[in-house]
């Protein structure tokens, strides 16, 4: 039960001064991508303070970790950022190939790299598509998910699933990745190229769109660092910081791609920062495909998989920033503990203090450039 | 400041140095000795092995192995000053949580940061005693520490002493229970 005293926010008065108000956003609001809710205490259009409250989709995974086997716990992953399931189940895997020793053929690394981007792509479409329908704009949504089906369509040949993928195991791949998902993928990337044009001259460069984000939502370089915020809004903020070049994973050292940097800090910045990863994103594919040679798709694993005892970490960029991994083993076939770092958890919790001050539309549309999905930040 | 592992290391050789013996006699964080002593909890049906004690307090590691490259285990009372060597260094917060060595009777608070600009991942530990898991906040010098060591007493019961909102976090509000504790029977 929530007593009224509950509803004043931590930092105001509690006076209950003539000129604020409390107003409760969500869990249940469209602007909120899913059950988060906010407490907003408002000087009239004015935001005087907000405090997320999160918790609403919490399911525990990291104490499912604790009671099914290092294999079991696989699916679990892909459920966290459900619109980044690919990079999700490689941290995971990735540190566990790292604790135990297991080699990857190169054929499985590519295989990853081209699934991984391709998701990262599909993901960006959702929030492309939820941020301009925050803002009012009904059509781009509609583009959006038009091309996304074509990714959800080759991932679902590869894998059998369109959102919550579980393709990579441990050591490599569940199946080879087949020639006509190689075809598939490079027509998708000759399509998607002129489209990213055409998403560009519709909306990127459009008046109203600028207007909502230019200088909207402004979270310096300093503030990243102090709340540990990644991915796009990090990169939004002038600073080139990206899980693949600060440490290297998979076969990204072998691949060339430029890392998107804005320097303006605004919603715009993280926009762009977004908008130029996918261009980047198709440019990693058409390497990874050229580059990606025969051979098996899963190395030699245990059958049953005990890992040293002793912790390992693993980071991946994932569409949202950095996901890492900690596992800790006590030697046996179950995890002791699995720790899931998630990057949207602390891109909200900066929340807080960068939207101090902000109209309530602008505070949304910045909520929208952070590209929050709730229930990797509640796990 | 761009940091370097070399400084690092002699910064936390310094902090660490500082306390020759822990700061409370049960507030233990490398001492063999220590751990023989502590009695086991009775709930533990099945002893979890336990990492070995590091050689050293202050270590660099191979980040291809371990996923990170400066590993320092520190007293439960300088987890604010360890905070601020790496914050002076440059990083940011990346995760904090525990880990419930129940075997022991202890729980280990792990701090992660990372690095912006540099290649460069701390890890930062403490163990506090499992009847009485006290450990300074670090969220006066990173705010972002604010919500992690929130999770992290919803999920051990681990008390974050000058925390400014202690509220539950992720469980439910009338949640009395930790469910990471290895005793926690649901």
């Amino acid at each position: 039960m929530i007593a009224p005293k509950d509803l004043i926010p931590v930092g105001s008065s509690g006076q209950g001064s003539q000129e604020t108000f409390v107003l409760n956003l969500g869990p249940q609001h469209p602007a909120a991508h899913g059950v988060l809710r906010v407490l907003l205490t408002m000087d009239g259009e004015w935001i005087q303070h907000a405090e997320p409250i999160i918790g609403y989709i919490h399911r525990m995974h990291e104490k499912m970790g604790e009671n099914r086997s290092w294999a079991k716990f696989l699916p679990n992953t892909s459920r966290i950022d459900y619109l980044s399931a690919m990079h999700y189940t490689h941290a995971f895997v990735g540190a566990v190939e790292r604790a135990a020793k297991i080699e990857v053929p190169v054929r499985a690394e590519y295989a990853r790299v081209i699934t991984s981007e391709l998701n990262r792509i599909s993901s960006h479409m959702v929030w492309w598509g939820a941020l301009l329908l925050d803002l009012g704009g009904f059509t781009p949504i509609l583009y959006a998910f038009d091309d996304r089906e074509k990714i959800l369509d080759l991932l679902e040949g590869l894998c059998g699933a369109r959102l919550t993928y579980c393709y990579y195991r441990f050591g490599g791949l569940y199946n080879d990745v087949d020639d006509a998902f190689l075809k598939g993928t490079r027509d998708f990337v000759k399509h998607m190229q002129p489209r990213l044009k055409m998403y560009r001259d519709l909306v990127t460069d459009n008046i109203i769109l600028r207007k909502r984000l230019e200088k909207i939502g402004p979270i310096s370089a300093e503030m990243c660092r102090r709340y540990g915020a990644t991915g796009p809004v990090i990169r939004g903020s002038g600073v080139a910081y990206d899980v693949r070049r600060a440490e290297p994973y998979s076969v990204y050292p072998k691949l060339d791609f430029k890392i998107p940097v804005y320097h303006e800090c605004d919603s715009m910045a993280r926009y762009l920062v977004r908008m130029d990863e996918m261009e980047q994103s198709l440019r990693i594919i058409e390497q990874a495909l050229d580059l990606i040679p025969e051979g098996p798709f899963i190395g030699k694993v245990p059958r049953v998989l005990k890992l040293p005892v002793g912790d390992t970490c693993y980071a991946v960029e994932a569409a949202r920033g950095r996901f890492m991994v900690r596992i800790v083993s006590d030697g046996k076939e179950i995890p002791y503990r699995v720790k899931l770092r998630a990057p949207s958890f602390s891109n909200l919790s900066l929340y807080e203090e960068a939207s101090k001050g902000m109209i309530l539309p602008d505070a949304l549309a910045m909520m929208g450039s952070l590209d929050l999905v709730i229930p990797d930040i509640d796990r | 400041m761009t940091p370097n592992l070399e400084q690092l290391t002699a910064d936390f050789a310094a902090l660490v140095a500082r306390v020759s013996r822990p700061v409370n006699p049960t507030d233990t964080n490398t001492g063999q000795e220590t751990r023989a002593t502590t009695e086991p909890a009775p709930v533990a049906k099945i002893a979890p092995a336990v990492p070995p004690p590091p050689a050293s307090p202050v270590q660099t590691v191979d980040p291809l192995l371990k996923g990170f490259n400066f590993d320092a285990t520190v007293a439960s009372a300088q987890v604010i000053e360890a905070a601020q060597i790496l914050d002076r260094a440059g990083f940011a917060i990346d995760a904090v949580t525990g880990v419930d060595w129940i075997a022991l009777n202890e729980m280990e608070v792990v701090y992660d940061f990372f690095h912006p600009t540099v290649s460069l991942r701390a890890v930062v530990r403490t163990r506090v005693p499992r009847a009485q898991p006290e450990v300074p906040t670090i969220s006066s010098v990173f705010p972002g520490a604010n919500w992690h060591e929130r999770e992290t007493h919803d999920f051990f019961g681990i008390r974050f002493l000058g925390h400014p909102n202690m509220k539950p976090f992720l469980l439910p509000e009338d949640a009395d229970f930790h469910p990471l504790r290895k005793d926690y029977q649901p």
